[in-house]
């Protein structure tokens, strides 16, 4: 007979954590603390213009009169904000001019976690932007980008390039005291990417950010902008690891989307930042995420995919605000939490334009100790006439340990709206797990195919590599977990 | 092929099955009838390996190994197959689609080119003709909303894509209204060779008529009461199990 125990060791002998590995590089960070003065000298390091100075300290004040949210369904100790530094970059020997100039060490961290960055090896169909710790390294295809017009950068370089843009847009969808971690975010990111597709104009690649926290004690404070003029496409992904560490690190980003007339974004995610430790829930990252999308024009639409694997603790509901007229939001998600992990996310479908459209497919699979928490709000304003959400919030256990909750809100001030909302919870079971033994198919694709068959739908909006990374991640995870 | 020897299984510590002895022979077919509760399914599920029974005593030798210590998914590729008295729903995995996995499982385990949807789509055609399965059945998720007797079809239309080496049917006839049990029957007697055996589980004579045993075993109380040849089945169905009851 099997035991479980000898499953989960043989997991846990190799297959651990594999992006869990630090990279050993000289780095200038600053000492612990947060004050206005940090607040400054971050600014200063990076040479922003009044105006960025001026955004950072408002959102410093504010943030000084906030308190962490309470109400996520999410347990931890507080975060000392004063034991966190808040910024850590690799030495640059020198300004960088190429690629070729990044530090190797830099880029062998980056190919060993299968982004390979230099010229020779980069992804053909895939631009990247890569951010080490508080500092974007490398991005890739940026000329090639550029003949088209499309600006895909860091947002540090945009900010000196492009302040105009920045200064328009920035803190347009998430204000600076939004909420305390988007407050906090805005008072001290230090880098991210930015992305300008101009009207007209379909990009000719899936543009990327993959961020890497390596410092222990440091927060990552990122920070995206996407704007996407008249009659554009992007579809943007996102990718994160972390090394293992026994105490807890703060990622805080801010996301902001807009789209123009007719214009459509399209951004993944695959979240999969280090959980902690499986046995005792110690260490992990901290994942509290401000996503938002306006569609500002007409016509246009946003859709947020994201599947979710990673984090001690996940608190993120990346969000749409339905300004245009039959403008479209869409969330599509899949969180996993396995160990003694805790994720409250979901989504927030605000519609403001006529005969605006939203859909939310939200597919949670909780196992081991973990908590998994779909929150989910769609709200109707009262010019909002014929607006229509489809919400379908579905929740898988494995094992009996675990917990699966759902808290959907609905608010609406017109009453020509169509809302629909199902929920459904099932279970992996050891009997469904068998029968696909007894006919000679391993656990692990029993695992995969009954994981797949669940996560469907959201799967299929993903890219193609995508979506196969995604599914190897979750298999890998819950391998352990079933029985 | 196999040969089961004083076996003993239970489950959480309690004794179910309480020394079995069977032995059984390529292109033999064996019946295994008893009352509800005497451990019928529980033998089978032990020969396939579920993980929830545990054997305390005795062994079993197929095809010259020690069964009992091969995991359950190498049972499988090495042609044991089980027909499930309650096959588990399985939403979200379609039913062609798992076929598939289930047939080049096999494949790549005998060292064979897998399917592809197409190929396959023919062999799961033909057998599912045998069957008279309505093409409804490809596009549907595993087991998932079947009725009792559907799912009984489907247990069948796998072992018919398999071709196992040793079946062990448990009470695949219950559910089946008679012109099913007629139409599956005939597909398990068409899959029936000299090369290979099966062990029928079941309550009535019904499907002894259908397909002959050779011979069969009365189980009662975890342990066999009485074995003999095919009339055995008929003096069952005229005296019951009662009879039968072990003294102890
Ligand atoms: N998984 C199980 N959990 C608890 N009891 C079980 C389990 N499987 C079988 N049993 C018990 O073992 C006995 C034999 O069951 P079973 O093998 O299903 O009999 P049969 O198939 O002959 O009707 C019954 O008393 C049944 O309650
Ligand atoms: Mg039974």
């Amino acid at each position: 007979m099997k035991t479980t125990e000898n499953t989960v060791s043989d997991v846990l002998e190799d297959k651990k954590y594999k992006y869990g590995f630090k990279t050993l590089i000289e780095s200038d960070t600053f000492a612990k603390g947060l004050n206005e003065d940090v607040v400054r000298a971050i600014s200063k390091k990076k040479n922003e213009p009044q105006f960025m100075l001026d955004f950072r300290l408002k959102a410093y004040a504010k943030w000084l009169t906030m308190k962490p949210p309470q109400w996520p369904n999410v347990h931890y100790p507080p975060v000392d904000f004063q034991d966190l530094s808040y910024y850590s970059a690799p030495k640059p020997k020198k300004k960088l001019e190429s690629l070729d100039e990044v530090d190797p060490e830099l880029l062998r961290t980056f190919e060993k976690l299968g982004i390979p960055l230099d010229e020779q090896k980069k992804l053909s169909n895939v631009a990247v932007d890569a951010v080490f710790d508080s500092v974007s390294v490398a991005t890739t295809h940026k000329k090639k980008l550029m003949e088209v017009g499309i600006i895909f950068c860091p947002i540090s370089e945009a900010i000196q390039e492009y302040p105009e843009l920045i200064e328009e847009y920035m803190g347009s969808v998430v204000p600076v005291g939004d909420n305390f971690y988007a407050a906090l975010n805005s008072a001290v990111f230090t880098d991210g990417s930015f992305v300008y597709i101009p009207p007209d104009t379909i990009s000719p690649m899936e543009l990327s950010t993959y961020f890497r926290i390596n410092t222990e004690e440091t927060g990552q404070f990122e920070r995206t902008l996407i704007i996407c003029a008249d009659n554009s496409y992007v579809s943007y992904l996102e990718g994160c690891t972390a090394p293992q560490f026994d105490t807890n690190q703060l990622h805080a980003a801010v996301v902001e989307l807009v789209t123009m007339d007719n214009a459509e974004i399209k951004y993944s995610t695959v979240q999969n930042w280090y959980a902690g430790d499986m046995e005792t829930g110690k260490g992990g990252i901290y994942n509290f995420v401000t996503k938002r999308g306006k569609c500002v024009g007409d016509n246009s639409k946003i859709s947020w995919t994201q599947v979710e694997t990673g984090s001690a603790i996940t608190w993120k509901y990346p969000s749409c605000i339905l300004m245009g007229d039959n403008s479209v939001g869409e969330f599509y998600s899949v969180a996993l939490t396995n160990g003694y992990m805790q994720a409250d996310t979901g989504t927030k479908m605000i519609h403001i334009g006529k005969n605006t459209r939203s859909s939310i497919i939200s597919k949670g699979i909780s196992a081991d100790h973990s908590s998994n928490s779909y929150r989910g709000q769609v709200k109707v304003n009262k010019g909002a006439a014929n607006a229509r959400n489809y919400s379908q919030c579905d929740s898988m256990l494995v094992g009996d340990k675990c917990s699966a909750h759902t808290f959907p809100y609905i608010e609406s001030a017109n009453s020509s709206v169509q809302l629909e909302h199902e929920a459904s919870t099932s279970k992996i079971s050891e009997e469904q797990l068998f029968y696909f033994e007894q006919r000679g198919i391993s656990r692990e694709n029993a695992i995969t195919a009954v994981i797949n068959g669940f996560c469907k739908e959201v799967f299929k909006q993903l890219p193609m590599e995508f979506a196969v990374e995604a599914q190897k991640l979750l298999t890998l995870k819950l391998e352990n977990s079933v029985g | 092929m196999l040969e089961v020897k004083d076996l003993r299984a239970g489950f959480e510590g309690s004794e179910i099955i309480k020394g079995i002895s069977l032995s059984i022979k390529a292109g033999e077919v064996h019946a295994i009838m008893g009352p509800n509760g005497s451990g019928k399914s529980t033998l089978a599920k032990v020969l396939a390996g579920h993980p929830s029974y545990e054997v305390t005593g005795g062994e079993v030798i197929y095809n010259g190994e020690n069964l009992l210590e091969i995991e359950p998914e190498q049972r499988a590729l090495k042609g044991i197959f089980m027909g499930f008295q309650y096959p588990v729903e399985i939403p979200g995995v379609n039913n062609a689609e798992f076929l598939r996995m289930a047939y080049n499982a096999r494949q790549i385990n005998e060292g064979k080119e897998e399917l592809d949807p197409l190929d396959f789509d023919d062999i799961l055609t033909e057998k599912m003709k045998m069957l008279s399965m309505e093409k409804k059945y490809r596009e549907r998720n595993l087991n998932d909303g079947f009725s009792g007797g559907e799912k009984k079809k489907n247990e069948i239309l796998q072992m018919a894509i398999l071709q196992p080496k040793l079946a062990v049917l448990d009470e695949t006839d219950s559910g089946l209204d008679i012109d099913a049990l007629r139409v599956v029957s005939d597909g398990v007697n068409k899959i029936k060779s000299a090369d290979n055996a099966l062990i029928l589980i079941t309550h009535y004579q019904r499907l002894l008529e259908y397909i002959q045993p050779d011979y069969v075993h009365v189980l009662s109380q975890g342990i066999i009461v009485k074995s003999g040849e095919k009339d055995l089945a008929l003096e069952l169905e005229a005296q019951g199990y009662d009879w039968l009851t072990p003294t102890n």
